[in-house]
């Protein structure tokens, strides 16, 4: 019995199916996990260690080194606030200051509705529009604090739920096409190739 | 005087409202370089990128054709394009993604056969959840065009393209430790030696990691020659490359500039680019390539933008991120907060990084917020001198990557041009500033 929904089960068998080991598709699993769950719950991480052929134990040893995935539930929208060189010389640190007080939730937690968790970001590379802020990895561009709390009213207004979808950072990101190169055929090329180098490089030692 | 008269070579879209999309890419020239490229010899099209000169864009600056020819005596298995760009105030690859990842594809699909790869990975940074659907839309379009796919443009080169997504780490950035992450692992950077992947890479087979602006660069090299790359710029620093200008500055942005003929002043004050420090405030100090990078007064700003010029007078260009300080700027809040960002962000595998940066960030937060001590400045140096022994440039290493011996950079920086404010904290208890 699957754990993920139908359509997730099947983005992660096609996902698996790019990469030349299981176990590559680790980090877009753990996405597709947190884009059903919210966070990467037992279930979720069973599911991913049967599709890289790994066990629980190391999925959860790789994605707790990862900042993006939560172990435990988040709010249904994560707010990240950099304070990192630019956005601290740009005032990050106040910004973080009032994303707390206008989501009512301290530095790492959640909000009492589940709406929102707080995190102190690390650079989010969007520097000339400093502080910056993402929510579910989303810019949303709001320097000022009342830039904030506007995309706090229309997140909780649901005006921006098709802007920032909730959680995983892969919900929009379909790959439409499977591989063409065919891997048996490609490394066959590439033997051919070796073996003309060999030769050549043999006459040329000659 | 700032010179202008180069063209755009990777931005020349990104003006655009649709630049990301295939009609208007196709509608600008593209794939025309990739139709090009086809007609030649894979070996010709790595010779073009030779006379061009190109330096890696990523950090480190190592000239890409050279990093290719490294494998021309064994054949490579995997290109892996970096796009995992988390440099503190480095935002050029995000603009590159979002903006133009046509011509990032079409770069990639270039690099992949000259080294004739057919399997190529693009590690695009998790958080830029944008630039994954923009990239991945750019891929399907290029099946969909036959610009990747089986026989692309009925050549007889077969090229497949898989767009990885990060997690959230920085150290991911560093070669060896993205190729751990695209194998499902944690992100530990590998031991050195083999110093390259192009030795030992993903899979433990031969593997180029090239920059996303490296490869963005390609389209136009192949259009246009490799000589007339390098006829731009001077020395060993060809062609123009993307700045990101954030700081005190009136317009901080992404600006491409043509290298060595422009000055950090040219790009800090011309109208054009940064149009001056907020407010008309003289300049501080400048972190002239990413908080890696030791800081330069306001006696450099005449430098050129060159690789080997910042080197010379013991910097580096590195990422391309240039931030500008002020007198409103704290340098020990500046040096406290870089340092907490590496010690977050240090993987943990070697000593001197990993509590060398908690324990510098923890002397310099209590300097920054009272209860600091006269003593404290010689404790942060001898702990920085034990993390990068001498504290000369480029640092010595002691530990499996580069992120431990930049460590030092902004703190050694801070307290050799501004002690004075450093001694004005342990009297204040605190940070005068507030």
């Amino acid at each position: 019995m699957s754990h993920f929904r139908s359509d997730i089960r099947q983005r992660c068998v096609e996902v698996v199916a790019l990469y030349p080991q299981a176990r590559s598709a680790m980090l877009p699993l753990l996405h597709l996990a947190q884009e059903q769950d919210g966070y990467l719950s037992d279930e979720g991480i069973a599911e991913v260690a049967e599709l890289t052929n790994t066990t629980p134990a190391d999925v959860r040893g790789t994605a707790s080194f990862y900042d993006m995935f939560h172990l435990e539930p988040v709010g249904k929208y994560v707010v990240s606030v950099c304070t990192n060189i630019a956005c601290l010389i740009a005032g990050g640190e106040e910004m973080l200051a009032h994303a707390a007080t206008a989501l009512g939730c301290a530095l790492g937690a959640t909000s009492d509705d589940g709406l929102f968790t707080l995190e102190e970001a690390e650079c989010l590379a969007d520097c000339d529009l400093a502080p910056c802020v993402q929510v579910n990895h989303r810019y949303v561009r709001a320097t000022t604090a009342d830039a904030f709390d506007n995309v706090v009213a229309q997140l909780r207004s649901g005006a921006l739920d098709h802007e920032v979808p909730a959680h995983g950072s892969l919900v929009r990101v379909r790959r439409s096409v499977g591989l063409q190169a065919r891997r048996g055929e490609v490394a066959e090329q590439r033997a051919t190739a070796r073996e003309a180098r060999a030769t050549r490089d043999a006459q040329r030692a000659t | 005087m700032a010179t202008l008269d180069a063209p755009l070579i990777v931005s020349s879209r990104a003006g655009l409202a649709d630049s990301f999309t295939l009609a208007r890419y196709l509608e600008t020239g593209g794939y025309s370089a990739l139709r090009k490229a086809l007609t030649m010899f894979p070996e010709d099209v790595a010779k073009e990128v030779d006379a061009a000169s190109l330096l890696g864009r990523g950090g480190a600056g190592f000239p890409a054709g050279r990093k290719w020819s490294m494998l021309r005596k064994s054949p490579v298995s995997y290109l892996v394009v970096n796009g995992d760009e988390s440099e503190p105030a480095t935002f050029k690859d995000h603009f590159l993604v979002e903006r133009d990842p046509h011509q990032l594809v079409e770069g990639v699909v270039i690099a992949a056969y000259a080294l004739q790869v057919s399997q190529v990975f693009i590690f695009i940074r998790g958080e830029f959840a944008l630039g994954l659907e923009r990239v991945q839309q750019a891929v399907n379009d290029a099946y969909e065009i036959g610009a990747i796919g089986s026989t692309i443009f009925d050549s007889d080169f077969s090229i497949d393209v898989v767009v990885h997504p990060g997690a959230g780490a920085y150290i991911c950035g560093e070669e060896t430790a993205l190729i751990e992450a695209l194998e499902g692992k944690r992100g530990f950077p590998r031991i050195k030696p083999p110093f390259f992947p192009a030795v030992t890479g993903l899979y433990g087979e031969p593997t180029v990691v090239n920059n996303v602006e490296t490869m963005s660069n390609l389209p136009w090299i192949i259009n246009n020659g490799g000589a007339a790359f390098a006829a731009l710029g001077a020395g060993r620093s060809t062609g123009t490359r993307l700045f990101a200008l954030a700081g005190r500055v009136n317009r901080p942005g992404v600006y491409e500039v043509e290298m060595v003929k422009n000055t950090f002043r040219d790009l800090i004050f011309d109208e054009h680019f940064g149009a001056g420090v907020i407010n008309g405030a003289p300049v501080k100090a400048f972190i002239p390539g990413g908080v890696s990078a030791p800081w330069f007064g306001p006696d450099l700003l005449d430098l050129p933008l060159g690789q080997d010029e910042v080197g010379e007078r013991g910097s580096m260009l590195g990422s391309g991120s240039i931030v500008v300080l002020d007198e409103t700027t704290c340098v020990v809040r500046a040096a406290w907060r870089i340092t907490k960002f590496f010690s977050r962000e240090s993987c943990g595998q070697c000593t001197p990084c990993r509590e060398g940066s908690g324990w510098l960030e923890r002397v310099l937060y209590r300097l920054e917020h009272g209860g600091g001590r006269d003593e404290d400045m010689d404790l942060l140096l001898d702990l920085c001198d034990n993390i990068a022994p001498g504290l000369g440039w480029p640092p010595q290493q002691t530990t499996i990557c580069v992120l431990g011996s930049s460590i030092p950079s902004s703190i050694h920086s801070a307290i050799s041009m501004f002690k004075d404010d450093f001694f004005e904290h342990v009297r204040h208890g605190g940070c005068p500033l507030d």
